[in-house]
């Protein structure tokens, strides 16, 4: 086991680098002279000249790279040039939001997706099997931009019930945490489904019932324990894809998290911070799918890495 | 043409998409799905005439006015006709959607069965850009894209590109691995077929099914992406009746006029679940020992 956890973490390191280059060419792409860009159209030619010596422009690319990768190992992630806090602390206050809201619409998913595909499994091509299965493919369509606006005009403006943004309590959560939710929950959904259609097909299953155990513990019991591994597989991956949509509920809720941070980078041309929170939800992503496969590895016996 | 002999794998795959087909005009939400794509893009090809009014066309006298006889969707916050800026934002939404998967499509199956094929370093290289690429969560590729590149339309369909290509490189290549392991394969190799004809003439064809499902899936999902960062201001700009820019104009009187918000958001719905439906239509009629 720790023989397979060290293979992971070794393979990890070329993605790793792969990702800080990435992140350092988000810089290099951008048309025109990013120094020029950064200090301002009408800023004089000294200015411009001052930024590009600031951020390394005038040395050549692959030592602009390494000093770069020098920096972020050090934890140094440079200034934001909109404010002029170094950027790690910038960021480092808006990432535990993110955490928080991402954290909220798994537990949310995990909570509505796992009965609702369990049901529909044991209801398989019955009403309720019907009514799950539209409400997935709803889920999984709708615009999170657009099902978090509906859930502001009920709740905020129309019953005045909830917050319509900002952070605070449990009150600001709930909505931004509800719509991040819906398409993963969809997505766990079709995901409990089908695997415990695959367990409820199998004879322990029908052993179970022949002697007579109640139905919910065979369902339950039973077939929901056995479909539980690749669900939760499933529930883990989709961290990663609310991490990404974080981006857009942030904004419709304005919940100053990472997603949030960057967006409002890009308008400001603030590329330091684009760069760092780009790189900080991809080392997410990428150890969360770690976490996940380990867990996976480790809640299935039958799996073996050698 | 020395392969279209019966049972050639060329023939066979011709014969199935006749099989498919018929499959597929047996279900009522695929059917449904396809239905309402092929509304979307007659609105779209035929806004022009179809629109009541000019999209662009202020009256400040109508300045959000709800929906009313004259104009069934109301009008925004510059009295513009939500509907007649809806269907010229269709023209918006879905070649940008398309043009982006197309290009995910193509590309991304090139690289793959180039990388099943040969294997190697073209093929390891394939495999660390591809899970490079998928390491950067949801949309969150396509935000690094724009950071760089800068905001505006043609920045999305780039965006959306480098998004979708990926998925479609890991299919493609996946595929082919499978495909590889085939006697068809070894007996066209064993007849002398170059490289070239076993790349078009055996392999493409035969991975086509996955690559299509997958296609429409992705298109979904890309009409998803582009209205979302259309949304977030990254994409299309205003004036312009993209969906996404739409919506998110009319967010700022959601109390006073939620029509403005909520009719674009309801035409990204449909169209993305008419996807999602022909889409999982397709894989059954493809995949009939698969069920749902």
């Amino acid at each position: 086991m720790s023989a397979y956890i060290l293979r992971r973490l070794l393979m990890l390191v070329p993605l790793l680098i792969g990702i800080t280059i990435v992140s350092f060419l988000i810089l290099q792409l951008v048309p025109g002279d990013p120094a020029r860009i950064i200090a301002g159209m009408d800023a004089d030619e000294t200015a411009v000249q001052e930024v590009r010596r600031q951020l390394g422009l005038d040395r050549p690319l692959v030592h602009q790279y390494l000093s770069f990768m020098a920096q972020v190992v050090r934890g140094d992630l440079g200034r934001s040039i909109r404010t002029g806090r170094p950027v790690l602390e910038e960021v480092g206050r808006s990432f535990p939001l993110t955490a928080r809201l991402a954290g909220a619409s798994i537990f949310i998913a995990f909570l509505l997706g796992v009965p609702a595909g369990a049901a529909a499994a044991w209801r398989q091509n019955r009403t309720l099997d019907y009514a799950v299965m539209g409400l997935v493919l709803l889920g999984v369509s709708t615009p999170t931009f657009w099902s978090g606006l509906l859930l502001i005009l009920a709740f905020s403006l129309s019953l005045g019930w909830l917050p319509s943004g900002g952070t605070g309590g449990l009150g600001h959560l709930l909505l931004p945490a509800l719509t991040l939710a819906a398409p993963a929950a969809a997505v766990t959904a079709r995901m409990t489904r089908s695997s415990m259609l695959e367990v409820l097909g199998q004879d322990f299953i029908r052993t179970a019932r022949a002697k007579g155990q109640n139905e919910f513990k065979v369902v339950v019991g039973h077939g929901l324990r056995n479909a539980l591994v690749p669900t939760v597989t499933v529930v883990g991956l989709q961290f990663g894809y609310l991490l990404g949509g974080a981006v857009l509920v942030e904004t419709i809720f304005t919940w100053p998290g990472l997603g949030w941070l960057i967006v409002n980078a890009i308008f400001a041309r603030d590329y330091p911070v684009v760069q760092a929170g780009v790189m900080l939800f991809a080392f997410c992503f990428v150890l969360v799918n770690l976490l996940v496969d380990v867990l996976y590895a480790f809640l299935d016996p039958r799996i073996t890495y050698g | 043409m020395p392969f279209s002999i019966p049972g050639s794998p060329t023939a066979e795959a011709a014969g199935r998409r006749g099989r498919v087909w018929r499959r597929l005009r047996r279900n009522r939400l695929a059917l449904s799905g396809l239905a309402v794509l092929a509304a979307v893009f007659l609105a779209a090809l035929l806004a022009p005439l179809l629109a009541p009014q000019d999209p662009f066309r202020q009256n400040f006298g109508l300045v959000m006015a709800g929906p009313s006889a004259d104009r069934p969707l109301g009008s925004d916050q510059l009295g513009r006709d939500v509907l007649s800026r809806l269907l010229y934002g269709a023209r918006l939404t879905l070649s940008v959607s398309f043009t982006a998967t197309t290009a995910g499509l193509l590309l991304g199956a090139l690289i793959g069965l180039l990388a099943g094929y040969y294997g190697g370093r073209i093929e390891a290289a394939a495999v660390w850009l591809t899970d490079l690429a998928l390491a950067f969560p949801g949309m969150l590729l396509a935000i690094a894209v724009i950071a760089a590149v800068g905001p505006g339309l043609t920045s999305i369909i780039i965006a959306a590109a480098v998004y979708t290509t990926p998925q479609f490189v890991r299919l493609a290549r996946g595929s082919v691995l499978v495909e590889k392991q085939k006697e068809y394969l070894a007996a066209a190799v064993c007849l002398g077929e170059s490289d070239l004809s076993l790349l078009l003439r055996y392999l493409a064809p035969n991975i086509l099914s996955p690559l299509a499902v997958m296609y429409t899936i992705q298109l979904a999902n890309i009409v998803l992406i582009a209205s979302g960062l259309s949304f977030l201001g990254l994409g299309a700009q205003p004036p312009s009746p993209e969906w996404g820019a739409m919506l998110s104009q009319g967010r700022a009187y959601l109390q006073v006029a939620p029509h403005i918000s909520l009719f674009p958001g309801l035409a990204i719905m449909l169209v993305a679940l008419a996807l999602n439906l022909f889409g999982d239509g397709l894989r059954d009629a493809l995949d009939p020992r698969q069920e749902r």
